[in-house]
């Protein structure tokens, strides 16, 4: 790899771009395809390997060996990091905030509260000190998002889930007893959301592994959404 | 406390590493999985970095063949042709080198310079 390449791919992955790196295993050659609106093209400097073959390796996020009439071709994709926006600045938040990193998932803690979202219990997450509707309007949710919604006041986690089902946020989760979902959920039935909206909030919230301290509850979260990327639409623990 | 995207546009780490050891004047191989079978503990696309003198940072494997790709990571140093490693319970270096897990796992390293 040339050093100037490494740079390229660096930049792209600061500013946020999705690229697809093409090489050839026999001879070293190689190309940076950008990933735009329109989708993928397939690398110039080398033949046999299709835009859409690139675009695949993009969407599953997974490197992936082309062969071709020259030896087989590496596709390797470097993809927008995703993140982690957590409403409420709770104990669960402050578990998230400091494992979330570890799985590609750094946090964000949203809190308008006085005293919740401040350095001292958050060493190291970005913190904003804003309603949610407002803080997540600013941030821009898209599909590399995950939303939990840990507040357990109306004021603050209506708004937050609102934003977040208008979004294409790939998570949303929502913390809440019984009594609780149901209130929301009739909330944001009048609120204009349908069933199939609604139902895209994960409530009770993470993996139902019996979770009874903020730690094990930010670890079943966690759990959960791991379980949601690995796992499209056929969980193994769906069964 | 104002909001910023900073947490959205990280690069990959070992990459990062990369491009700093060459910022520093040292010479630098990149070993990436290409290919797996079996239980594989790292994906295809796992890179790791190796600096000349034998630093190193990410991982190809559960640490089972870190020390075999350290080892072309060298040659492929001096040399600046890239390498093609393959190893597995049914590959003989793999007995040396002892990929306990069963699984199979192809590397392809390369200098970046």
């Amino acid at each position: 790899m040339k050093s100037a390449l490494l740079g390229t791919l660096l930049e792209a992955q600061r500013s946020g771009r999705s690229v697809v790196l093409a090489t050839r295993l026999s001879d070293g050659a190689q190309e940076l395809l950008r990933i735009g609106p329109a989708g993928a093209r397939e690398p110039r400097s080398m033949e046999g390997v299709s835009a859409d073959q690139v675009y695949a390796a993009l969407r599953a996020e997974e490197a992936r060996v082309a062969e071709t009439a020259d030896g087989p071709v590496l596709l390797r994709p470097y993809t927008v990091p995703r993140r982690l926006l957590v409403v409420g600045a709770v104990h669960i938040a402050q578990v998230l905030a400091r494992t979330s990193p570890e799985v590609g998932l750094p946090a964000t803690i949203i809190d308008p509260r006085a005293g919740f979202a401040t350095r001292e219990r958050f060493p190291a997450a970005e913190l904003v000190r804003a309603w949610p509707d407002e803080a997540l309007e600013r941030i821009e949710l898209d599909d590399r998002c995950a939303v939990v919604v840990l507040a357990h006041d109306p004021r603050i986690d209506d708004p937050a889930l609102t934003a977040a089902l208008g979004s294409d946020a790939f998570y949303i989760g929502a913390l809440g007893g019984r009594r609780t979902r149901r209130q929301r959920r009739e909330r944001l039935v009048e609120a204009g959301f349908g069933p199939e909206a609604v139902a895209r909030i994960h409530s009770p919230v993470g993996l139902p592994i019996g979770a009874r301290t903020p730690a094990e509850i930010a670890f079943s979260i966690l759990a959960q959404i791991i379980d949601g990327i690995r796992n499209p639409g056929a969980s193994p623990l769906a069964r | 406390m104002a909001p910023s995207d900073g947490g959205h546009t990280s690069a990959d780490p070992v990459l990062e590493q990369a491009a700093g050891w060459l910022r520093d004047g040292r010479r630098v191989a990149l070993a990436t999985v290409t290919r797996t079978w079996g239980s594989a503990p790292r994906r295809a696309g796992s890179h790791m970095a190796v600096a000349d003198g034998g630093d190193f940072t990410g991982s190809v494997s559960g640490g089972c063949v870190e020390s075999a790709v350290i080892h072309a990571a060298m040659e492929v140093i001096e040399s600046g042709d890239p390498q093609r490693l393959k190893f597995g319970v049914t590959n003989e270096m793999a007995w040396e080198v002892g990929l306990a897990c069963g699984g199979e796992v192809e590397i392809y390293v390369e200098a970046v310079r």
